[in-house]
C-alpha cells in the first residue's frame, strides 16, 4: 500500500517526506524492489536518525512471520520485520531467551543484523551478527541468496552492519539463549568517579551483563560518578517459591504514554530527580543486589510509550561513540568535560566496556573499549557541539554509531579501517539518507 | 478444537481472520489460488497460537474443481467463511461481457457453487456456521460499481435464504457487509479515514458475530445506518445523484 508521508526515526530528527509501502507476499516484493530503484529499506524506525529514511521506502514490517523454532536446539528463523518484542513472547515460555537484545525490544530482526547491534553483554558475547546462522537476502533484481559463513560470504559479513544497503533480509536463522527463568539476578554498585567505574567495569567481565548510568553534569573529583548494574539470569534456585511455580511466565506490562511533546524543561528534572534518588539514598549501600524481571532490566523506557517525545517537537540526536580502551581514560575526561561545560547534553548516558568487535563486518560499529550513549536536543548550537566532539572521538582513534547518526560528516568515518572496501564491495539498488550524507553508496549511483 | 475452512484465503481480510481464529483455539484449513504463498502465514499461525494450519489449493472459478475439492479436505470443517471476491473495473465490464462474467463469477455463482456443498454437509452434520463476505456494494445499485454491487446483492439474498432454510439444521449462516476496508482491493482509492475499517477491525467483528449468533454483520457499525440512508432515497432522485 501505497502512502506518501512524512516520516521520522525515534529522535524526531530529520523529518523527511516519503513514500511509503509495504508488502508481506513474496513475490509482490520481488516485483517491488524490481521496479523501484534505489530503495531505501526500513524496519521498526527504531535507528535515531536517518538511516532508514529515504524518497522511496519499503517498509517490512509487513514480513512479519515466524517460520520455524525448534526448541531443542534454540535455533529460530523468523521473517526480517518481525519484532524482538514478538520473539520474546514466543519464546520465554519455551525457556528461551534473545542472544543479543538492545536497550529497546520494539526493533526488528532485519534492523539488528543491518545495525549489528549490542547489548549489555557484548564483552562476553558479541553482538548480534555473532549468533547468526544465515538469513535470506533479496537483492536489487529480485534475486534472493541464501548468505552464512560458508555461503555467499561476502554479502553475508557486509550486510552485517550494512546499514540496509546489501539487499533486503527477508529472513534469519539465529541462536537462541536457553534460560530457566523470566528473572535477573541485580547487582547495583555505586562508583564515585571515571576512575572507580572503569575499574569496576575491568573487575566485572565474568558477568554476563553490564551497564552504567552515568551523570554527565558532575566536574571535579565527581566526573564520571555513576551506578553500575550487573546482571545474570536467574536459575530456578535463585527464585522464591512462588516465581519457582512459574518462573517463565510474561510479567503483566502495564504502559505509560507520553501523549504530547513534552516542555524541555520537564526532562533534565526527572533523570535529575531519578539519578539522585538512587545515588544518594540512605538505604542503598555502596552495593546493592535485587531479583527483578527482565523486562525491567533490559528495557526500562519500553514501559513509557513515546518518550521521545519527552525532548518536544524539533526532536533530538543520540550521540554514540566509542573509544579503544587504551584511550578511554583520558579521551572519556576530555569529552564529558566539554560537555559538561557546554551544558547542552542530557543529563544521564549510558557507559560500557565493549569485548572484540567483529573485523569482518566492516562497518560493524563495537570494538574493545568503552562506549558511551548521551541524548541532545536539537538546538541552532548543538551541531558545532557534536561537531567538536568528533573531532575529539577520533583523536583519541574512536568512531561514531552510524544507525544512532543523524548529523556527522564522511571525515568523521575515518576509524572504520575497511569504510573503502565496503563502499566498492556495495551490489547496486539501496540507499538512504544516511548513506547519502556519508556518500556511502557513492560507488553505485545508477 | 473447531476446524475452520477459509476460501480465498490470501486476502487481506482473510489473513486477519486466520489469525482471529487461530488465537481462539480453531484450527485451520486456507484455501486460495497459488495456496503456496500462504506457507510463511500457515507456519507463524503454528508457531504463535499452536494451531495446525492446512494448505489447500482452491479456485472459486472453476467450479467444477470444488466436489473434489470439498471432498478432499483433510478435515471436515464447522466454520467456513468464504470471503474471495473480484471489484473488477466496473467501466470496462460495461462493454466487455468476459470482464462482467468474471466480476459476477467471481462474487456470486463461485461463492454458491462451493458453499453448495458446505451447506449439505453442515446441514446433514446438524451444526456449524457459514459466514460470506458480501458487501455494502449490494444493498444498493451505484453507476460506480453495480456490476460488482448486483453480484454481492445476489450473494446476500443467498445467504439469506440459506440462512432460513438452515437454521432448523442448528446450521447458522453470517452475511457481513463490509464497507470501506483498508486492502490490497482498495490499496489505489483515495478512501475516508473515519469509515475506513482495517483488516483487523473486520476480523474481530466477525468473530464476535460468529460468537454472538448475529445474522447480518456491518463493517464499521455506522456504516449500517449510512446504508439505511441510501436506501431510503427516493429512485427518482437517487438515480439522479453522482454516486
Ligand atoms: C530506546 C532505544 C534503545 C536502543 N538501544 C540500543 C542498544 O543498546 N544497542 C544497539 O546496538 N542499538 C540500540 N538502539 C538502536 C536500534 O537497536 C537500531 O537502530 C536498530 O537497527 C533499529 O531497528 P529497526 O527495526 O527499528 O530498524 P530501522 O531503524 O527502521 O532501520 C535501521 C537500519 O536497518 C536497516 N534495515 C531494517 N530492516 C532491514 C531489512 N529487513 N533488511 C535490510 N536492512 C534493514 C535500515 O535500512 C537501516 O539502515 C536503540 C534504539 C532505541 C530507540
Ligand atoms: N476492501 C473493501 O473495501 C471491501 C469492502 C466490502 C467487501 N469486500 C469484500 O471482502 C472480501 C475480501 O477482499 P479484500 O478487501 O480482503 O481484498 P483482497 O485482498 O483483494 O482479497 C480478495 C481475494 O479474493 C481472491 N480471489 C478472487 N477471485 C478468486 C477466485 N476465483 N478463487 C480464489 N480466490 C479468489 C483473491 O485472490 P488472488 O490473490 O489469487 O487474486 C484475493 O486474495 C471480498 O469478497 C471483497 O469483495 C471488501
Amino acid at each position: 500500500m501505497t502512502q506518501q508521508q512524512v516520516i521520522a526515526n525515534w529522535g524526531n530528527y530529520p523529518q523527511l517526506s516519503a513514500e511509503v509501502d509495504e508488502l508481506g507476499l513474496l513475490p509482490d516484493v520481488q516485483n517491488y524492489l524490481q521496479q523501484q530503484s534505489p530503495l531505501t529499506l526500513r524496519g521498526n524506525g527504531r535507528s535515531y536518525g536517518d538511516a532508514s529514511l529515504g524518497k522511496q521506502v519499503f517498509s517490512t514490517l509487513k514480513l512479519n512471520k515466524f517460520l520455524d523454532l525448534n526448541t531443542e536446539s534454540g535455533i529460530l528463523t523468523c521473517q526480517g520485520g518481525v519484532l524482538l518484542s514478538e520473539i520474546l513472547d514466543v519464546i520465554l515460555p519455551q525457556g528461551l531467551f534473545l542472544p543479543v537484545t538492545p536497550g529497546t525490544k520494539f526493533i526488528t530482526v532485519g534492523g539488528a543484523i543491518a545495525s549489528d547491534v549490542h547489548g549489555k553483554n557484548h564483552h562476553k558475547e558479541g553482538s548480534f551478527s555473532r549468533h547468526v546462522l544465515s538469513f535470506d537476502l533479496m537483492l536489487a533484481d529480485g534475486t534472493i541468496l541464501t548468505c552464512s559463513r560458508q555461503e555467499n560470504q561476502e554479502l553475508f559479513w557486509l550486510t552485517m552492519g550494512g546499514m540496509g544497503l546489501t539487499g533486503l533480509i527477508l529472513s534469519a536463522t539465529f541462536l537462541l539463549k536457553k534460560i530457566e527463568t523470566a528473572y535477573i539476578r541485580q547487582t547495583c554498585i555505586k562508583a564515585r568517579n571515571l576512575a572507580e567505574i572503569m575499574d569496576l567495569f575491568e573487575s566485572s567481565t565474568d558477568w554476563t551483563y553490564s551497564v552504567a548510568w552515568i551523570d554527565c553534569l558532575a566536574t571535579g573529583e565527581k566526573q564520571g560518578r555513576s551506578l553500575l548494574l550487573l546482571g545474570e539470569h536467574a536459575t530456578l534456585e535463585d527464585v522464591s517459591p512462588n516465581q519457582k511455580a512459574n518462573p517463565l511466565e510474561i510479567p503483566q506490562k502495564r504502559k505509560l504514554n507520553i501523549p504530547f511533546y513534552f516542555p524541555r524543561f520537564a526532562l533534565n528534572g526527572l533523570t535529575v530527580k531519578a539519578f539522585n534518588t538512587l545515588y544518594y539514598n540512605k538505604q542503598w549501600a555502596k552495593e546493592s543486589q535485587s531479583l527483578i524481571s527482565y523486562d525491567p532490566f533490559f528495557y526500562p523506557l519500553d514501559s513509557i510509550y513515546n518518550w521521545n517525545r519527552i525532548y518536544g517537537k524539533p526532536g533530538f540526536v543520540q550521540y554514540q561513540f566509542v573509544l579503544p580502551k587504551e584511550t578511554s581514560k583520558d579521551g572519556l575526561s576530555e569529552i564529558l568535560t566539554t560537555i559538561s561545560q557546554s551544558g547542552q547534553g542530557s543529563f544521564l548516558a549510558v557507559l560500557k566496556l565493549f569485548g572484540k568487535g567483529e573485523p569482518e563486518a566492516w562497518l560493524s560499529f563495537p570494538m574493545e573499549g568503552y562506549t558511551l550513549a548521551l541524548d541532545f536536543k536539537v538546538q541552532p548550537k548543538v551541531f558545532e557541539l557534536l561537531e567538536q566532539l568528533d573531532r575529539l572521538v577520533l583523536k583519541y582513534g574512536g568512531r561514531l554509531y552510524l544507525t544512532k547518526d543523524a548529523r556527522m560528516k564522511k571525515e568523521a568515518l575515518q576509524n572504520y579501517p575497511h569504510l573503502e572496501q565496503f563502499k566498492q564491495s556495495l551490489p547496486p539498488g539501496f540507499t538512504s539518507h544516511l548513506a547519502e550524507r556519508l556518500e556511502l553508496t557513492i560507488n553505485n549511483k545508477q | 478444537m473447531t476446524h475452520t475452512l477459509i476460501l480465498g484465503a490470501k486476502s487481506d481480510i482473510a489473513q486477519a481472520i486466520a489469525y482471529q481464529f487461530a488465537r481462539h483455539g480453531h484450527s485451520l484449513t486456507l484455501a486460495a489460488r497459488e495456496v503456496d504463498l500462504l506457507d510463511p502465514l500457515a507456519k507463524d499461525i503454528t508457531i504463535q497460537h499452536q494451531q495446525p494450519v492446512h494448505l489447500r489449493e482452491f479456485d472459486g472459478l472453476d467450479f467444477a474443481s470444488h466436489g473434489e475439492f470439498y471432498e478432499n479436505l483433510p478435515e471436515k470443517p464447522t466454520v467456513v467463511v468464504c470471503v474471495f471476491g473480484y471489484l473488477g473495473d466496473q467501466k470496462q465490464a460495461e462493454g466487455d461481457f468476459a470482464e462482467t462474467q468474471r466480476i459476477i463469477n467471481s462474487n456470486y455463482t463461485g461463492a454458491v457453487s462451493i458453499i453448495n456443498l458446505v451447506a449439505q454437509d453442515l446441514e446433514q452434520r446438524q451444526n456449524g456456521t457459514i459466514i460470506g463476505i458480501s458487501s455494502v456494494a449490494g444493498d444498493r445499485g451505484r453507476q460506480s460499481n453495480y456490476i460488482y454491487g448486483s453480484a454481492k446483492a445476489a450473494f446476500s439474498t443467498y445467504l439469506s435464504g440459506l440462512r432460513n432454510r438452515l437454521v432448523k439444521s442448528g446450521v447458522h449462516v453470517i452475511t457481513v457487509k463490509p464497507g470501506y476496508v483498508a486492502t490490497r482491493m482498495t490499496a489505489n482509492m483515495d478512501l475516508p479515514q473515519p469509515i475506513t475499517a482495517s483488516p483487523q477491525q473486520v476480523a474481530t467483528a466477525i468473530y464476535n458475530a460468529y460468537r454472538s449468533k448475529t445474522n447480518i454483520l456491518y463493517t464499521l457499525w455506522m456504516w449500517r445506518w449510512i446504508l439505511l440512508i441510501i436506501r431510503s432515497i427516493p429512485e427518482g432522485i437517487f438515480k439522479k445523484l453522482n454516486l
